[in-house]
């Protein structure tokens, strides 16, 4: 496992709080689960393409017309909090 | 009796008006009343919404002659397939209260087919998991033994289909979720073809891996239903153009001269002698039956779990940054957005899902992209690679499903590593895109646990392999077998 690797800064970039027992525990397993992923360095892997899809499809289009969709208030059922057919979220602009 | 039919013999019974919807979709709640406190599969039931779809059904049967393949039959779903007005959670408390507001294609293909579609079915949480015992509300027992767990991550599926609590379950199948679970709890469970079936309503995991597929009592209904939920879908630019075959007539006609392929990598240490030796057993029948047995070679196999366990999580992390607090399911409030994200983030998933999300930021954060990721990538080419040119040779390759038969629950829950490896069989299939398929192959003895046969096929070679399974499972006697509940 790489020794710069830092949980808490992972942790930051997934906006994902931990504890300190979550980032102890955590930071152990994903030290054995690195460990496994590092026999991926014995391929010799030059010149090999990468597959991002197993079944490459290019340039799927469909007809672009207007077609029903979620009405606001369906699109907002679910939501924390709303207000006046909006999202309601903290404020991001001083 | 009802519930312990298939759903080809229900379907035929209601077809000649003997039965109706109703009385079998009663059997099914009854079965749920009478087991489903020892197994918990189901996460939740909507019993009036299912009666009156039955009732619609037996209208429509009343009507006239039933053209619809699978009219009046109860089917559930795997909590990870949106139903439109009903609760859909992922075996998570981050979805809080969510209901769906539209339908995965899916539900309104097995819909149009006359289904009955009903219940949530649990499942390790946003299918992340081999036993079932991820989910945030509580864990799935095996109808064979209940100490033990039922495979993952659509372990509900599994036992439902196994102790006759539906007549057939769809699941979701990532890196062996259908068929590992199938193989555990003596069901066949069919992961087609990435892109053979839309994943339009099904929610994200890993989108280059997740596909659909079903859980069923035979080879016949995997057949059916493989047939009802296929084919292209304007909602999925992945999903497959080519025309979807009539499977289940296909199923006849013998295997005489198709060529199986033994794999040698997968020979492996750590195989249980008696799933080794019951696997042997079903490839003699195979040969019997008119299989000429190949041996292929699948050198980077022994990469696949590592390349996997990169490219689910880097999709896992990226896809599961939705899951934010804004416009769905639980928030807990920040002083700004970022606290409110980590803070909701932090409450809301389980450990297993915090973990996987650690592992994909990292191995897709800066600087260690080309070391892990785009490397991960290049594994996927090589794998399937593999697969494609041994099927040169052969048209399926046999395999266990899965090491071992089920192991007890909390045996390997403190060992993430180790519950990854037991998907060794399982995860080079979604690598490579192509089709797999479980059904039983026999038990263990002392206790008495069911035993997985793999069969995995070209890309869209589904016909082959389900025509392979139902060859082996017509002579053979497993899959009349039923678990010992009370």
């Amino acid at each position: 496992m790489p020794s710069d690797f830092n949980i808490q800064y992972v942790a930051h970039l997934a906006r994902l709080s931990l504890s300190p027992a979550e980032e102890e525990q955590f930071g152990a397993q994903l030290a054995g689960i690195l460990g496994y992923i590092e026999k991926l360095k014995q391929l010799d892997v030059t010149g090999i393409e990468p597959t991002a899809h197993a079944v490459p499809l290019v340039n799927v289009f469909r007809p672009d017309f207007p077609q029903p969709s979620l009405s606001n208030e369906e699109a907002l059922r679910n939501a924390p909090a709303k207000a006046g057919g909006l999202f309601i979220v903290p404020k991001i602009v001083e | 009796m009802l519930h312990q039919l298939t759903a080809w013999q229900l379907a035929a019974k209601l077809a000649r008006r003997e039965v109706s919807s109703r009385q079998a979709m009663q059997s099914c709640l009854d079965q749920i009343q009478r087991v489903d406190g020892q197994l918990h599969a189901f996460l939740s039931c909507d019993a009036a919404d299912a009666l009156a779809q039955a009732d619609a059904a037996d209208r429509a049967l009343a009507a006239g002659p039933a053209v619809r393949p699978l009219l009046g039959v109860p089917i559930a779903l795997k909590d990870v397939i949106a139903v439109r007005g009903q609760p859909l959670r992922c075996g998570s408390k981050i979805l809080g209260n969510f209901i769906s507001p539209y339908s995965a294609t899916v539900v309104e293909k097995l819909q149009a087919a006359g289904a009955v579609v009903f219940g949530r079915l649990n499942m390790d949480e946003f299918a992340m998991g081999s036993s079932t015992e991820n989910s945030a509300f509580g864990a799935t027992r095996n109808p064979w033994d209940t100490t033990r767990i039922p495979g993952g991550s659509s372990g509900g599926s599994a036992a439902a289909v196994a102790a006759d609590e539906c007549l057939a379950a769809l699941g979701s199948d990532t890196g062996g979720s259908i068929r590992q679970p199938a193989a555990l709890c003596g069901c066949v469970g069919l992961k087609p073809t990435y892109g053979r079936v839309s994943r339009y309503g099904l929610v994200a995991f890993a989108s280059s891996l997740d596909q659909i597929g079903s859980f069923t009592k035979d080879v016949r209904d995997a057949a059916l239903l493989l047939r009802a939920i296929s084919g292209p879908d304007p909602r999925d630019s992945t999903s497959i153009p080519q025309p979807v075959p009539d499977y289940a007539a296909s199923l006849h006609g013998g295997i005489k001269g198709l060529k199986l392929g033994l794999a040698r990598e997968y020979m492996i240490g750590g195989l249980d002698p008696q799933v080794s030796a019951a696997v042997q057993t079903a490839v003699a029948q195979l040969e019997k039956l008119g299989a000429q047995i190949v041996e292929v070679s699948l050198p980077h196999t022994d990469y696949a779990v590592a390349a996997y366990y990169i490219i689910a999580t880097a999709e896992a992390s990226a896809n599961l940054a939705r899951f934010d607090g804004i416009r769905y399911g639980a928030r807990v409030d920040g002083a700004d957005p970022i606290e409110l994200y980590s803070k909701t983030r932090g409450a809301g998933f389980g450990p297993e899902v915090k973990r996987r999300i650690i592992l994909g930021t990292y191995v897709l954060s800066s600087g260690y992209y080309d070391a892990y990721y785009l490397r991960a990538q290049k594994v996927r080419t090589l794998v399937r690679r593999d697969f494609l040119q041994a099927f040169e040779k052969v048209d399926a390759i046999v395999t266990p499903t899965t090491p071992t038969a089920a192991f007890r629950a909390g045996e390997k829950s403190g060992d993430p590593l180790q519950m990854y490896l037991s998907d060794i069989f399982t995860i080079s299939c979604n690598l490579a895109g192509i089709c797999g398929l479980s059904l039983p192959c026999g038990f263990t003895q002392n206790p008495k646990l069911p035993i997985g046969l793999q069969l995995l096929g070209k890309p869209l070679g589904e016909e082959t392999i389900l025509r392979l399974a139902h060859a082996y499972e017509q002579s053979t006697p497993w899959h009349l077998e039923k678990p010992p509940l009370k």
